[in-house]
């Protein structure tokens, strides 16, 4: 039988059986002094009554219709969504830049190993100072390093495993790690290397699944995370309190960036039902979306004019999305590359993206052409982090090899 | 109970598709030139693109070693 006479046949019988029982209920003397029927007589008229009909005639009326005409009225948006996205793309990006030079052979080498953790590393993060890296492992153990010396400054043993998620506070001071755990905690960081830090942590966050991502704003006050419940929220430090969420994702959503600070407070995060969104951070609204990788985006990194982002997903390419046009407007794969991209990050001047992938190499792409200028080895597992440093002289891969590397 | 759910995140989503459709956007040409004009400006201070001299890189090694 068709739907829609089915919905009909529904609802003719929930009227019927919903005014049968009023009927009834009616008749019963002791809830009614009335001994007629409740459509016969006027006497029955009353407001209660009234109030009543008209309540189980607007259930009987809801269900269907308002359904099917939500998800027409949706259908032609997203149709015309994709008009308008089509008509304003009149050229691609690699073609708007064949006029450029190409770029030359790249040398990157690893200048450091930083080895220590005694597990999968799981996620890094630069300090301003352009020397300090902090990272985090499976083992539970959060390391801060010196990046030019290898020394191991501070390390803190969560109570959890699989810390996927660790920032640096801008000032230098602090850091905030979380995962299993489903908390985000911040930990100021002494000058004196005795001092226990775990004693001094903070929670902050709390979500009701596990913790994939972190970032400070512009102040130590303010924290941003992402989760597995599919929801990301803005935290203030000092009080613990939410001070907005962002709702949308469908699934876990693994990742997060903070658009650059010109460009104002919005955010890009990208998820495990394949889409990216950009938030408003004052509203809570979701402003953009893009749902164009084929399967979960495991990192997302805002072009350094804040006018663009990239992502990388496990579909093994990455992609990059202009804000403005709103639309993608170039893909980094090539046939040979089939591991997904866990995380992908922009050279100083946004010409260069780096992503590592799961096949433990990194590739380096001209991010104009969308050509791959170099491939690098040395990891002896996946790349599962990678961060270019503020002043752009070298960027930071951590893996499941237990190493963190830098190349420049 | 279910029926309502659902209407309620169809709402969500119209209402969401529609904030989308009625933003302002540009074209591709002009962004990618945008885009293009950003790297151009920006390539003479990106280290990792020109690379920079290995005395002022504090990673990459001199010859001989420096004890710091």
């Amino acid at each position: 039988m068709e739907p829609q006479l089915q919905g009909q046949v529904i609802r003719q019988l929930f009227f019927l059986i919903g005014a049968t029982s009023v009927n009834s209920i009616l008749l019963r003397k002791d809830l009614c002094s009335c001994r007629k029927g409740m459509l016969s007589s006027p006497h029955q008229n009353t407001p209660r009554h009234r109030e009543i009909l008209c309540f189980l005639v607007e259930m009987a009326a809801q269900p269907s219709d308002t359904l099917a005409t939500l998800k027409t009225e949706s259908e032609t948006l997203k149709t015309k969504l994709e008009e308008e996205r089509a008509k304003l793309h009149d050229v691609e990006l690699h073609q708007v830049a064949e006029k450029i030079e190409a770029l030359g052979q790249f040398v990157m080498k690893t200048r450091r190993a930083l080895k220590g953790h005694g597990n999968k590393v799981l996620c890094l993060d630069w300090c301003k100072d352009k020397r300090r890296i902090v990272s985090s492992s499976q083992d539970g153990k959060v390391i801060v390093w010196d990046a030019f010396t290898t020394n191991k400054e501070h390390a803190v043993t969560m109570p959890c495993t699989w810390v996927m998620a660790c920032a640096y506070a801008p000032s230098g001071c602090a850091v905030a790690c979380g995962g299993l755990d489903n908390k985000c905690s911040v930990y100021p960081l002494s000058l004196d290397k005795n001092e226990n830090l775990a004693a001094k942590k903070k929670s902050v966050a709390m979500h009701t699944n596990y913790l994939s991502a972190c970032c400070f704003t512009n102040s130590d006050m303010q924290i941003l995370t992402s989760s597995g419940d599919g929801t990301c929220a803005l935290w203030d430090v000092e009080s613990g309190q939410m001070l907005q969420s962002f709702h949308g994702h469908a699934a876990d959503v693994l990742c997060l960036d903070l658009a650059p600070s010109e460009t104002g407070n919005t955010f890009v995060s990208g998820g495990c039902d394949k889409k990216s969104c950009v938030w408003d951070m004052r509203t809570g609204q979701c402003v953009q979306s893009f749902e164009t990788h084929e399967s979960d985006i495991n990192s997302v990194r805002y072009y350094p004019s804040g006018d663009a982002f990239a992502s990388g997903s496990d579909d093994a390419t990455c992609r990059l999305y202009d804000l403005r046009a709103d639309r993608e407007v170039a893909i980094y794969s090539k046939e040979s590359i089939i591991f997904g991209a866990s995380s992908v990050d922009f050279s100083l001047s946004g010409r260069l993206l780096f992503g590592g992938y799961n096949d433990y190499t990194i590739n380096v792409w001209d991010v104009l052409k969308g050509t791959r200028v170099s491939i690098l080895f040395g990891h002896e597992n996946r790349v599962s982090t990678l961060r270019v440093s503020p002043d752009g002289t070298a960027f930071c891969s951590g893996s499941w090899d237990h190493t963190l590397r830098i190349w420049a | 109970m279910s029926t309502n759910n659902n209407i309620a995140q169809a709402r969500k989503l119209v209402e969401q598709l529609r904030i989308e459709a009625g933003y302002e956007r540009i074209k591709v040409s002009k962004a990618a030139a945008d885009l293009m004009s950003y790297c151009e400006q920006h390539a003479r201070s990106d280290p990792l693109l020109v690379g920079v001299p290995t005395s002022e890189n504090p990673f990459k090694d001199k010859k001989p070693c420096i004890i710091l």
